[in-house]
């Protein structure tokens, strides 16, 4: 009798997380009268994090800072501000962590240039691995034959 | 031995990256405002008691004062009340309300019911002076110095601990020490 309901509730929260991962879609009805801008609309606000939800851009947000946040980048483009301008105005506002992608700096610096590292590295590692049984195969043959065999 | 003390030395400073990573991680409860030392952002908003009146930022300028942000949707500001009507009792600073996203009627019965701490309300009902202040959540609460200049950014309920060390603290540190 434990077991079903335990399963039971599993299940359960698994589709509620499956709920709760779906992005929030068409929050805005009404779009840009002109496309260009339209387009730079949606690229901005897919960029900015709606700072009160966490993991979500203002672009898949309901609520509604993100709704005001939108409705100023909405205003800021028809006004004429170029990209960089709406993002510095987001940014002297809420700091860097309104954007998503953070910019380079020293402070970041470990952040964008890690994968790289860690990924030379793990070449590294794999070609000495590789450099080593290669070494061993031109040792002597019989083992190899014994390892692709088993 | 040493095979097993690579990986054990890798997953060690990994360990310590990701220790450290998680500790300075922007805490969500209070991400640093990049208007601290700057001065207040200009608006020009209606008076909660009397809505034809409009208020500048340059009229608050002069003295200390507390910028409180809350609205009667939010949970924590009717936690944060009593406080702040405390801390108006002591009469040490004025607090100013900016009612943020809100009722007029609504803010206006919280206060009868609940008591008023503030010495002035304003009200930004499209939330356009909260996206100056970098408002994220109410409570908010920045305290401005008499120059006009944001000393303090305060995310969250203002608790005693936190009245007494960041706010009081700092207004009777510079009027004691320096003038």
């Amino acid at each position: 009798m434990r077991l079903p309901r335990f399963a039971i509730l599993l299940c359960a929260l698994a589709c509620l997380s499956l709920l709760a991962g779906r992005p929030a879609l068409a929050v805005d009805p009404t779009a840009l009268a002109n496309p260009a801008l339209q387009a730079r609309y949606l690229a901005l606000t897919h960029e900015l994090r709606c700072v009160v939800c966490q993991g979500e851009t203002i672009a898949d947000s309901n609520a509604w800072l993100a709704s005001d946040l939108r409705r100023q980048v909405r205003e800021l483009l028809v006004a004429g501000k170029s990209d960089d301008d709406i993002r510095g105005y987001m940014v002297a506002r809420y700091g860097n962590y309104i954007l998503l992608k953070p910019p380079f700096s020293l402070r970041t610096a470990w952040l964008w240039l890690a994968p790289g590292v860690l990924l030379i590295i793990g070449a590294l590692v794999a070609l000495r691995i590789v450099r080593q049984r290669s070494a061993m195969v031109a040792q002597d043959t019989e083992p190899l034959e014994e390892e692709v065999r088993s | 031995m040493a095979r097993f003390l690579i990986p054990l030395g890798v997953f060690v400073a990994l360990a310590i990256v990701l220790g450290v990573a998680i500790k300075h991680s922007p805490d969500k409860e209070n991400i640093a405002s990049p208007l601290i030392g700057k001065p207040t952002p200009q608006f020009a908003l209606p008076d909660l008691s009397e809505p034809s009146k409009t208020i500048t930022t340059n009229d608050l300028k002069g003295h200390w004062y507390v910028l409180n942000v809350w609205g009667t949707w939010c949970v924590t500001c009717r936690a944060e009340h009593p406080m702040l009507l405390e801390a108006a009792r002591q009469g040490i600073v004025p607090i100013i309300g900016l009612n943020w996203r809100d009722d007029d009627d609504e803010a206006r019965a919280w206060l009868n019911k609940l008591g008023n701490p503030y010495a002035l309300v304003i009200v930004d009902r499209e939330g356009r002076t909260a996206i100056d202040l970098g408002i994220y959540k109410a409570p908010e609460s920045f305290l401005v110095n008499p120059q006009g200049v944001i000393v303090y950014k305060q995310v969250g309920e203002i608790t005693p601990e936190v009245w007494q060390k960041e706010f009081v603290a700092r207004i009777k540190g510079t009027t004691a020490g320096k003038s």
